[in-house]
């Protein structure tokens, strides 16, 4: 079938749509101050936190998805779709839910509240608080994008390696995860910006305190009531470190659908 | 002598059945069978990667599986060299690392396990690939390199699946003679999974045909010839395999072997290299008197024997090497051929394949 007309304008305007609010944000960042906007003590502190979160959450997330991909993955049992239907849920989960999720299970009247309270721990409004609403919201970009790597990967390699003599670690550092590596790529950039991005899930479950639990989005959203220009400059600085890091992975997340 | 090969290999699936008993002794041993004879479920089933249903095989004296026992090695403690119908080179690996993987899994060290690989490559006539990667190589190259690495295991025992099917036909002749002499120089059992006859009477000393799932047949060369147990491999055994040595008359070459000279088309090869030649028992022409065709290969001889087949009958004369034709009954009722008659056997030079030997 050919591409009729107004299919390409209707597409034309789509692609409108998505661009508008980026020319937005880039026109009416304060160029001229940005410096000295973005150089508080609070955005600072911010950053260093998101960065910080974000990263500790792909890690964690790392250790929780790649067993649940293997599973999913490699192994047959009887409820294994609804097993990958709650991992992935929080993908479309509203984060705000999530953060009540979590509060729920981890606050201090939360299913696990009582006993982590014995221990002397207390989770909600600290910063493990927002690495844990990062990981829950992010983790799943990984287990997806390693579930598909793993069942995309030609086993006869691994059983030509096992011939050779491979033990089961060597396989796994020689074959599987060489061969894991694009999906690894475009699962972690996938993770981090959105661990990055996260906002409903950690004011909910960590609050919004300045050094402790406010990272760069809670601050954009803080600062846009008192500063709107620091608030775009903030914005735009937030869009392109998302940007450098799906430009990184290019080869996992802009290749061609084949 | 125990460091042989003993395989009773019993594989039931839906719409087939496995039940192929073989022996492959020190040394190299084909298993030689049509498409969709089970060929490549003996090697999974060889290689530990598909369980048995039923039966018992023993490498070296060492039992690999055996399933009233439940016994079963997994592949890595098999001690077995495997090269696949597919490369299945490792895509990250530069070809030298593929080959240098199996001793490197095995412990030996870095330098010593390139050192060897290299070697290996060497052999194959693939030493000047050793820094590509897998996906810079021809299919060809792939499978030199698979090879290689099948090898560098220096296991007790090889399979080779297939081992020359990606070679370009100009080249099959030099990779054929660069796997014989690895194989010559591998000391354990190798196994030769393979479909062309060719192939497996000019790479192994024996044969074991395998057919619909069964080994029908094993033994050397000439016993398949005197005996053929079915028609397949009395198609394939029928097949005239000449070794000799190619010299130059006037402007022709001609491969002599025993009391036999044919004319032949040698290729890039030069007078004074061993060579072999196949020929097809159908490419023989009969008659009674000297011919007066444009076949430059005139060979006479008295008939030693007359064997009936189905639609066609081979005659097989006492030259030395014996020679076989395969004629029409019809043919062979015009010319009133029977024991002892003494005829001319006639083959075009093109009708000879000549090979490195």
């Amino acid at each position: 079938m050919r591409t009729p007309r107004f299919v390409a304008a209707l597409a034309a305007a789509a692609a409108a749509f998505f661009a508008l609010p980026l020319i937005g944000l880039v026109l009416e960042a304060p160029w001229s101050s940005v410096g000295s906007a973005l150089l508080t003590r609070q955005i600072a502190r911010a950053a260093a936190l998101s960065a910080v979160a974000s990263t500790a959450a792909v890690g964690i997330g790392l250790a929780l998805a790649f067993p649940l991909a293997w599973v999913l993955a490699r192994t047959r049992f009887p409820g294994r779709r609804w097993l990958r239907g709650l991992v992935v849920l929080p993908m479309v989960l509203p984060p705000v839910v999530a953060g009540v999720g979590l509060l729920t299970a981890f606050g201090r009247r939360g299913l696990l509240g009582g006993t982590l309270d014995a221990i002397g721990v207390s989770i909600p409004f600290t910063t493990a608080a927002v690495v844990i609403a990062a990981t829950f919201v992010s983790t799943p970009f990984l287990v997806v994008t390693l579930e598909a790597g793993l069942a995309s990967l030609d086993r006869r390699l691994e059983d030509a390696a096992a011939t050779l003599g491979a033990s089961d670690a060597r396989v796994f550092r020689t074959v599987v995860l060489p061969g894991l590596r694009p999906s690894l790529a475009a699962g972690v950039a996938l993770a981090w910006t959105r661990a990055l991005g996260e906002f409903g899930a950690t004011i909910t479950f960590a609050g919004n305190l300045q050094g402790r639990t406010q990272t760069t989005p809670l601050a954009v959203y803080e600062l846009l009531q008192t500063d709107a220009g620091a608030a775009i400059a903030l914005s735009v600085a937030l869009l392109a470190v998302c940007l450098v890091a799906v430009v990184a992975v290019r080869g996992g997340l802009f290749r061609e659908p084949r | 002598m125990s460091a042989g090969l003993e395989a009773r290999i019993r594989v039931v699936r839906e719409g087939f059945t496995l039940e192929a008993d073989f022996s492959a002794p020190f040394g190299v041993t084909a298993l030689l069978g049509p498409n969709g004879a089970g060929k490549s479920t003996v090697v999974s089933a060889l290689a530990g990667l598909a369980p048995l249903s039923g039966g018992r095989v023993v490498a070296g004296g060492r039992v690999w599986e055996d399933v009233s026992a439940g016994v079963r090695l997994a592949p890595r403690e098999r001690g077995v060299g495997i090269a696949f119908q597919e490369p299945l080179l490792f895509p990250a690996l530069s070809a030298l690392d593929n080959v240098a993987y199996g001793p490197r899994a095995r412990g030996v060290p870095r330098a010593e396990a390139r050192r060897r690989a290299g070697s290996w490559l060497e052999r194959l006539g693939a030493g000047h690939l050793a820094s590509r990667r897998p996906a810079a190589l021809s299919g060809g190259e792939a499978q030199r390199v698979a090879v290689a690495r099948a090898l560098s295991t220096e296991a007790d025992v090889l399979l080779l699946d297939e081992p020359l099917s990606a070679q370009d036909v100009e080249a099959r002749g030099a990779s054929r003679r660069a796997l014989a002499d690895a194989l010559a120089a591998f000391e354990g059992v190798a196994l030769v999974v393979t479909h062309d006859p060719v192939e497996a009477l000019t790479l192994a000393g024996r044969v074991a045909v395998l057919e619909s799932g069964r080994v029908v047949q094993q033994g050397d060369a000439d016993a398949l010839r005197r005996r053929p147990a079915s028609p397949w491999v009395a198609a394939l055994a029928g097949v005239n395999l000449l070794r000799g040595r190619l010299e130059a008359a006037g402007a022709e070459v001609a491969l002599v072997c025993e009391g036999l000279r044919l004319a032949v088309l040698p290729g890039a090869m030069a007078p004074g290299a061993d060579a072999a030649a196949v020929v097809s028992p159908r490419a023989f022409t009969l008659s009674l008197d000297p011919p007066r065709s444009s076949a430059r290969n005139v060979i006479a001889g008295a008939v030693a024997s007359v064997d009936p087949g189905i639609d066609r009958v081979r005659v097989t004369l006492d030259t030395r090497p014996p020679l076989t034709a395969e004629i029409t009954r019809e043919s062979l009722a015009e010319l009133g051929i029977v024991p002892g008659m003494r005829v001319h056997a006639a083959v075009k030079v093109t009708e000879i394949e000549v090979f490195p030997a």
